[in-house]
C-alpha cells in the first residue's frame, strides 16, 4: 500500500493546485521538488529551524513537519506569495531590504512568514511580541537585531 | 530525514478513526498536529505502518465551559487554547504552561491531546494535566468510554494507558471555585521553546484570612513521568504559606524525585533546579493567589 497516491487540492498563493501525492511526501517537499515553489527553504527536516514555515489557512506552521496529503482542502501562502500582485515586493520585504534584516538569506523566507504572519494578526506589535513571533526561526548571520528592525519598520509604514 | 512509507487514511469522524484504529492495530499511530511525531518518523525512531489523520474531525476541536471543569477537545490547537481568555480566566495555569510551550508556529499546529498522549516527561502540558489532575476521556469503537485521571494516564517516559485501540477524544481541566486562587508555571531551558531542563508548576486557594485551604503542585523532567506532590501539597492546607513553608515542601519534592543526567544537566543539577523551581512555583502561585 505504501505506494498508493492520494489526490489533494490545495489553494496555494491563491492558485488552485491539483496533485497525486505519495503520503509520506512532506508539504516542504511537494511546494518545491512539484511546484517548484523554492522560496521556501528546507533547513533541519524536523521542526527546529523554521526555514520552511509557510502558514497554512494564514497561520505560521513549518511545511517539514507535515505531509502534503494534510493540506487537502486548506490554503497555503508561501513567501512567493506575499509580494504584491504586480510582483514588487511587499513593506515588509521592502523594510528586510532596508533595515539589513539578512545576509546570507536561507533564513529569510522563514522570517517573512512568521513575520507576516504576526503583523496579520497584530498591526503593531511590541519588540517583545516581535522576538516571541521570529522565536522558532534560527538565523546563523544578522544576530537578529536587524530583522527586528526591519519588522518594526514595516509596521511603522503600514500604519 | 524522509519519513518511511505509511499508508494514510483521514478519519471523517471519532467512531471511524477508533474503527481504524481497530482494524489496523499496533501498527496504526494517530496523527493530530504532528509536532512530535512527523520529526520521530523523519528520525526513523518511529515508522508506523498506518497513520490515521485526525485533524480534519471537527467534534474533537472545543474548548466547552462546565461548572467544575473546563472540557478541550483532543484536536484543538495549542494557539486556539493560549488566545482563549475566558478559558485562561478558569483554569490560568494551562495558558501559563502554553507559554513555554515550541514556538508560534508549533503551537498553531499542535494539539493539546497530541501533546499529553505524547507524554513526553520533560513537556509542559502533561505537567499541567498532571498538578490539576486532569481528566483524559479515551474513546474504543467496540467499549465505548472511559475516563482516566492523570495519574493512572502517564504510565512512564513517552507512554501512556491510552490502549492500542482508543482515541483520546478531550480533556477534563477542573476548575477550582475557591474566589483567591493564584497559580504559576515557570521552568529552566537552554533557550526558550526548547525541552525543559526542569519545569515547575504550582496552584495555591486562599480563604480570607490568607491560610491556604487548598495547593497542588508538581514537576518535569525529573522522572519517567510528570510528578504531582498531593501529600506534600496536602501538607501546606491549614497553613500560613510561608517561605520556609514553602521551601520545606519544594525540598521534599526535590528528594523525592529520580532525576537521569544527560547532556543537559547532571541529575544533582537537575534536583537542585526541582527545589529552586518549586519553591519558585509555589511563591508565585501564593502571591497571585494574595492579590486576588
Amino acid at each position: 500500500m505504501s505506494g498508493t497516491l492520494h489526490l489533494i487540492e490545495v489553494d496555494v498563493n491563491g492558485k488552485r493546485r491539483v496533485a497525486q501525492v505519495p503520503a509520506r511526501l512532506s508539504l516542504v517537499d511537494w511546494l518545491r521538488d512539484e511546484l517548484r515553489l523554492t522560496g521556501t527553504h528546507v533547513g533541519c527536516e524536523h521542526g527546529v529551524c523554521g526555514a520552511c514555515s509557510v502558514m497554512l489557512d494564514g497561520e505560521a506552521v513549518r511545511a517539514c513537519l507535515m505531509y502534503a496529503v494534510q493540506a487537502h482542502g486548506h490554503r497555503v501562502t508561501t513567501v512567493e506569495g506575499l509580494a504584491r500582485p504586480d510582483g514588487t515586493m511587499s513593506p515588509l520585504q521592502d523594510a528586510f531590504c532596508e533595515a539589513h534584516g539578512l545576509q546570507c538569506g536561507y533564513c529569510t523566507p522563514g522570517m517573512l512568514i512568521a513575520a507576516q504572519a504576526l503583523l496579520d494578526a497584530n498591526p503593531r506589535p511590541t519588540e517583545v511580541e516581535i522576538r516571541e513571533a521570529i522565536g522558532g526561526n534560527l538565523c546563523r548571520c544578522t544576530g537578529y537585531q536587524q530583522i527586528v528592525e526591519a519588522v518594526r519598520l514595516a509596521a511603522l509604514r503600514v500604519e | 530525514m524522509k519519513s518511511a512509507a505509511f499508508e494514510y487514511t483521514r478519519a471523517a469522524s471519532i467512531g471511524e478513526a477508533c474503527e481504524l484504529l481497530a482494524r489496523h492495530g499496533d501498527g496504526a499511530k494517530l496523527i493530530a498536529g504532528g509536532q512530535s511525531l512527523v520529526p520521530m518518523m523523519a528520525m526513523r525512531l518511529v515508522r508506523p505502518a498506518s497513520l490515521i489523520d485526525i485533524n480534519e474531525i471537527a467534534a474533537l476541536k472545543f474548548v466547552a465551559a462546565e461548572n467544575d471543569a473546563v472540557r478541550v477537545g483532543a484536536c484543538t490547537r495549542q494557539a486556539v487554547v493560549e488566545r482563549d481568555g475566558a478559558l485562561a480566566a478558569r483554569v490560568p495555569l494551562l495558558r501559563q504552561a502554553l507559554a513555554w510551550v515550541g514556538h508560534a508556529q508549533t503551537r498553531n499546529r499542535g494539539t493539546i491531546g497530541g501533546s499529553l498522549a505524547h507524554a513526553d516527561p520533560c513537556a509542559e502540558l502533561p505537567l499541567a494535566a498532571q498538578v490539576l489532575d486532569a481528566r483524559m476521556v479515551l474513546r474504543a469503537s467496540s467499549k465505548g468510554k472511559r475516563t482516566l485521571d492523570a495519574a493512572s494516564f502517564f504510565t512512564g517516559a513517552m507512554s501512556t494507558a491510552i490502549r492500542a485501540d482508543e482515541c483520546l477524544e478531550e480533556i477534563e481541566w477542573p476548575v477550582w471555585r475557591e474566589s483567591r486562587t493564584g497559580s504559576a508555571f515557570t521552568e529552566l531551558c537552554i533557550r526558550h521553546g526548547d525541552f525543559a531542563v526542569v519545569a515547575a508548576a504550582a496552584q495555591v486557594a486562599l480563604d480570607d484570612s490568607g491560610r491556604c485551604v487548598r495547593a497542588a503542585f508538581g514537576l518535569a523532567a525529573v522522572g519517567q513521568t510528570p510528578l504531582a506532590f498531593p501529600n506534600l501539597a496536602a501538607g501546606l492546607v491549614g497553613n500560613s504559606l510561608t517561605e520556609d513553608l514553602i521551601r520545606a515542601a519544594a525540598n521534599d519534592a526535590a528528594d523525592a524525585c529520580e532525576p537521569g543526567s544527560d547532556l543537559h544537566a547532571s541529575a544533582e543539577y537537575r534536583r537542585h533546579l526541582a527545589a529552586v523551581l518549586a519553591a519558585r512555583a509555589l511563591h508565585a502561585a501564593h502571591e497571585k493567589a494574595k492579590a486576588s
